[in-house]
């Protein structure tokens, strides 16, 4: 963020020296700390995400990039530091988390609907109510998928995009993705690339994706985040800033071969480091 | 094409292969005929025996217990076992003495029940709960243990609490397992209580029935005893299967 000069943020935010940085991020990490037992994996981990962007998050196997958004996240437990959300800690906002293996992430006894439904049953919203945010939601999306079959009726696209949902339906201030598309074919992999763009379009949704993809991870983002080798440290957090809907033509457009190439020497850099 | 019009009566080619090996047996005095009735004297005291006969009565009692000690089993074993299961630490303490009574022959037990409960059909019974509460409890346990943990990753992420997690996944994860320990444990608790007819003195029941008729040297009867204790054990076992497919539609899938 080039201008540090940004809005005034809700209350309840230390000031101090880094207030202005905290004032133009959405999330805040500081002093981010995790050891497994025969690594560090993260040493007082440092990185603003900015509200409203599309963040990837790209780096060499085995260096933490699920490990990252799981503490972000809240499903790995970190050993030291602190990650706030516009100053609020996780368990005060809503946020959605799409996991890479959909189809042990979905309840295959729940009809898709009723997947999508569940985190509204959870909030204890009234019936009526949950099925207007439903409505919305896949007006919103226009999602051509028959929602009252079984997941395990539907395609692994379509088992993927109700995961999505059921993250989208809380209306999360963040969304979380690990390697949603690992496991598809390429052909779906590419129209699923699509559809999130277009959510992510629709909803604004700050969004965190993990991918092992370049092309994919650069593709989708607004900001590229290259980790380095364990203990993970920023390598580089590259903005790329082609218009959106992007579509297969910005995979041949220079700003996106260059921004590629830039990415790809970073990453060859901190592997040959290992 | 052809292939899939006949499958569904590929399993009718077993059942005539082993009609037409008995007649054939029964006609060239393979056996000696007082050992095997023909399959027309054994299907009909089986037919006269089922319809207003003793075997009918006696076919009912041994339904009766067989249902009754699963009934029992699943109510202890299903809780206890979704309780064990819960936690892999809890499951670990117990796990040794409930796989060494799984081992145990039940039949071993019989002297035991006899004195605490008596010659009767609480013994038979008894065993026979006991039997199959160990085969479900260690299914749904391990049903429960080994719930998918994205799935419930998933519904903590969601923001279910532990209880939700218990209820909305756990129980339904395990459902699949549960119903392959049903299974398991009918089976077990049949073998069970044909036993105990046998030789605890029972008055009623196929084992007594089969018992009886080998005693007396009624040989059709004791072969149709001995079918419709075959019948009794398939019957329970397709029932768990058409339950389990009519409620836990996602099995295996």
């Amino acid at each position: 963020m080039a201008n540090p000069v940004l809005r005034t943020d809700t209350g309840g935010v230390p000031i101090d020296g880094r207030a202005a940085a905290r004032a133009s991020a959405h999330v805040t990490i500081r002093g981010l700390t995790k050891h497994f037992t025969d690594a560090v994996v993260y040493d007082r981990f440092d990185l603003d995400i900015p509200r409203g962007k599309l963040i990837s998050v790209f780096g060499p196997n085995g260096c933490g990039k699920s490990t990252l958004i799981n503490m972000i996240a809240g499903l790995v437990p970190s050993d030291a530091g602190e990650i706030l959300f516009d100053g609020k800690p996780l368990r005060d906002i809503k946020f959605g988390y799409v996991f890479q293996n959909y189809r042990e992430a979905l309840f295959p006894w729940l009809r898709s609907i009723d997947n999508i439904q569940y985190p509204l049953k959870l909030m204890k919203l009234a019936k009526a109510e949950r099925h207007a945010r439903t409505e919305r939601l896949l007006a919103n999306l226009g999602v051509k998928i028959d929602l009252n079959r079984y997941p395990y009726e539907l395609s692994g696209g379509q088992q993927q995009l109700v995961s999505i949902m059921r993250a989208l339906v809380v209306e999360p201030e963040i969304l979380f993705l690990d390697e949603p598309f690992s496991a598809l074919d390429y052909e779906m992999t590419l129209f699923m690339r699509d559809q999130l763009q277009r959510i992510f379009v629709e909803t604004g949704t700050t969004t965190v994706l993990v991918s092992h993809d370049l092309e994919e991870a650069v593709y989708l983002a607004d900001r590229i985040l290259l980790l380095s080798r364990r203990p993970a440290s920023i390598a580089d957090y590259v903005h790329y800033d082609a218009a959106r809907p992007r579509a297969d033509a910005t995979l041949s457009e220079a700003e996106f071969v260059r921004i590629k190439a830039h990415c790809l020497e970073v990453f060859q850099r901190e592997v040959r480091k290992g | 094409m052809r292939s899939i019009r006949f499958d569904p009566y590929l399993p009718i080619i077993g059942v005539i292969g082993l009609i037409v090996i008995w007649y054939i047996a029964v006609w060239y005095r393979v056996v000696d005929p007082v050992l095997l009735p023909s399959p027309t004297d054994t299907f009909r005291a089986l037919w006269k025996g089922m319809a207003g006969g003793r075997l009918g009565f006696d076919f009912w009692r041994t339904l009766e217990r067989t249902t009754l000690a699963t009934l029992i089993a699943a109510a202890i074993s299903i809780p206890l076992g979704i309780f064990l299961g819960s936690s892999e630490k809890l499951y670990r303490s117990v796990e040794f003495v409930v796989d060494f009574f799984r081992s145990t022959p039940a039949s071993a037990m019989f002297p035991l029940f006899l004195v605490l409960f008596g010659v009767g059909d609480k013994t038979k019974i008894s065993v026979a709960a006991f039997g199959a509460a160990l085969v479900i409890l260690f299914n749904v346990a391990y049903g429960v243990m080994n719930a998918r943990k994205t799935r419930l990753l998933a519904a903590k992420v969601m923001g279910a609490s532990r209880f939700r997690v218990l209820t909305d996944v756990m129980l339904l994860e395990s459902l699949p397992q549960t119903f392959v320990g049903l299974r398991n444990g009918v089976s077990l608790a049949l073998v069970i209580v044909v036993v105990a007819e046998m030789f605890i003195g029972s008055t009623d029941g196929l084992g007594h029935r089969v018992f009886e008729s080998q005693q007396l040297f009624a040989m059709p009867d004791m072969y149709a005893a001995i079918f419709a204790a075959g019948a009794l054990g398939y019957g329970f076992n397709l029932l768990f299967m058409l339950v389990e497919r009519r409620f836990v539609h996602w099995s295996g899938k």
